[in-house]
């Protein structure tokens, strides 16, 4: 089947859930009313919602589809390496310690990179790193960070408990439309910026010295690489707290779609990143509507056993 | 005979040591070239040091007068291709996909391979006998097919020097003897010069025409296959006493081994 009819199937299901998005809610309203005016601040703050799901998915496939090709490791991915909770405990601390919200984007870099860096050498027996000591670092850095969180949080919490908790499982739920707007920016130009390095990704998905052997300078791709999906992390953390597995589901069911050719790969991802967060999102504003479920929980419920097959049948990616 | 490759007192290796101390090597143009040597001797070490996967630390390499380190890389590997032992992933490309990969070299980054490309990989698909499962993923290959898949891919960089690291080590005599007498045909009619990593002296002695013996680091002997392969020369470097007689269909030596125990 050729792209152009994936992406067209693609987006086709993306226009459904997108309307879906809009129409389903604590209240639904139908398609008709949609665009009433007296609609009109539902319609803005599910819109919205929808964006940020859009912007939130895309953003942790494409980390999770650069960061699996790196590191040569069907495992990698934004949360379970560390690089989320590292992000997260950045914003924690600067949100105690009362910076404007303003910095927080630039806290969160600052924490994803410093964790990728911490895991990474943790990971490192001699010079290889082996699936299992990634995950397991990766793993051990996510508690120790979360425990950080919670313990900064049970201190210094009261009135930013509510906020905080609820974060830390995800939610896209938009508080500030300019901060999502200025947040769009920097993952809208990391997702760009890792499609220009498709082929290079492509190279170095096959081994490190294969690329160098293809005219790669894959030293400096790699760091280029891992700097821009901590900086995509980063900036999603800001908007939408930390949101586990989507970045390892979404990837692994269009590779076995489309194949591994990152420049099919990551458009086709991105679509389909996009259709599985805004349906997340539905699930999680209707399911036990008026209850909201963070919507990291429904990513994880999906998550965990995608997971679990996937170290079980062997890594074949 | 035209220098294609002139290796002048290249030192190099690993962190603070140096595995390869001072070699000098003239690869000349339609050269079929065998590496030989015990284990660490550097072997591997010396190819990573040429193909500029590993940074030198002494001496100078010219391709054709061309300071290689002064090249671009993309550039240096339309010109230099390298096939390794053996690839391996977990990435699901097809055999057509992993062959297009040669075509990097020649690409720009956001460039789509156009129709020549494929033609080009098609064209190496069929001189390695690739094309009937061209379809496949590369991790349903034998080893003796994936070989040739990776001989493929170096073939469509369109090189003029070709370095094989043990092309022959995963495989049985039959599909040794079918890499050799492939890559001897392209040496002949596509007049590629090739260098490579043998670990069997039998198989360097019936298809090199030139051999250069490593020891330690350095180039204990290079030339002719029997001019290099004696048995004093083998029992110096690898420890072990030999026979040498010829094969009597290449009239080439022919090493036989002699067990310590019976």
């Amino acid at each position: 089947m050729h792209l152009k009819r994936r992406l067209s199937i693609l987006l086709l299901l993306l226009c459904i859930v997108v309307i879906l998005g809009l129409v389903k809610g604590a209240v639904d309203i139908p398609l008709a009313d949609i665009l009433l005016k007296e609609n009109r601040a539902i319609f803005n703050m599910r819109l919205l919602r929808i964006l940020a799901a859009i912007i939130v998915g895309s953003g942790l496939s494409v980390s999770g589809i650069a960061l699996q090709a790196v590191l040569r490791n069907s495992l990698a991915e934004p949360y379970l390496l560390g690089t989320s909770s590292g992000a997260g405990l950045a914003v924690v601390i600067s949100m105690i310690a009362g910076i404007s919200k303003i910095y927080m984007p630039l806290a969160a870099f600052i924490g994803a990179v410093a964790s990728i860096i911490l895991v990474y050498n943790l990971a490192q027996e001699g010079s290889r790193i082996t699936d299992k000591s990634l995950v397991l670092s990766g793993v051990i850095i996510s508690i120790a960070f979360s425990s950080i969180i919670v313990f900064l949080v049970s201190i210094f919490g009261d009135k930013a408990v509510h906020e905080i908790t609820w974060w830390l499982w995800g939610n896209l739920e938009v508080y500030d439309y300019r901060l999502m707007l200025l947040i769009s920016i920097p993952v809208i130009f990391g997702i760009a910026a890792i499609y220009v390095f498709s082929q290079d990704l492509n190279a170095i998905s096959i081994g490190e010295e294969e690329a160098v052997h293809l005219g790669i300078d894959t030293q400096k791709i790699k760091k280029a690489v891992i700097l821009i999906t901590a900086l995509i992390t980063a900036s999603l953390i800001c908007i939408c707290g930390i949101i586990g597995f989507v970045g390892l589901i979404v990837p692994h069911m269009m590779r076995l779609v489309v194949g591994p050719n990152h420049k099919t790969l990551i458009p086709t991802t991105c679509l389909a990143a996009s259709v599985f967060m805004v349906g997340c999102d539905i699930f999680s504003r209707t399911l036990f509507s008026p209850i909201e479920i963070p919507i990291g929980v429904i990513t994880a419920i999906i998550g965990a056993p995608v997971f679990i097959i996937l170290l079980k049948k062997g890594k074949r990616i | 005979m035209e220098v294609l490759l002139k290796i002048s007192n290249v030192s190099g290796g690993y962190y603070k040591e140096d595995i390869i101390k001072g070699i000098s090597l003239d690869i000349n143009h339609g050269d079929f070239m065998g590496i030989i040597g015990p284990n660490g001797s550097g072997k591997t070490t010396l190819l990573r040091l040429i193909t500029r996967a590993l940074h030198i630390k002494g001496g100078e390499i010219f391709f054709k007068g061309e300071n290689i380190f002064q090249m671009d890389l993309k550039e240096f590997c339309q010109r230099i291709a390298f096939v390794s032992q053996d690839i391996s992933t977990d990435f699901s490309f097809t055999v057509n996909e992993i062959v297009l990969m040669g075509r990097i070299p020649h690409l720009k980054r956001l460039q789509f391979e156009t129709k020549k490309d494929m033609e080009i990989a098609l064209e190496a698909l069929s001189l390695t006998d690739a094309l009937s499962f061209r379809d496949k993923r590369i991790d349903e290959l034998s080893a003796g097919e994936r070989q040739r898949v990776t001989i493929a891919r170096a073939l469509a960089q369109e090189p003029v020097l070709l370095f094989l690291d043990e092309p022959t080590s995963h495989l049985d005599i039959g599909h040794q003897i079918q890499i050799l007498d492939l890559l001897k045909r392209l040496n002949r009619k596509s007049n590629l010069t090739i260098v490579m990593i043998l670990h069997d002296l039998n198989l360097a002695s019936a298809y090199c025409n030139r051999i250069a013996l490593l020891d330690k680091g350095a180039i204990y002997k290079q030339g002719r296959p029997e001019e290099v392969l004696t048995y004093r020369n083998i029992e110096v470097v690898y420890k072990t006493i030999v026979l040498v007689n010829n094969n009597p269909v290449t009239l080439r030596p022919n090493i036989v081994l002699v067990p310590g125990e019976k």
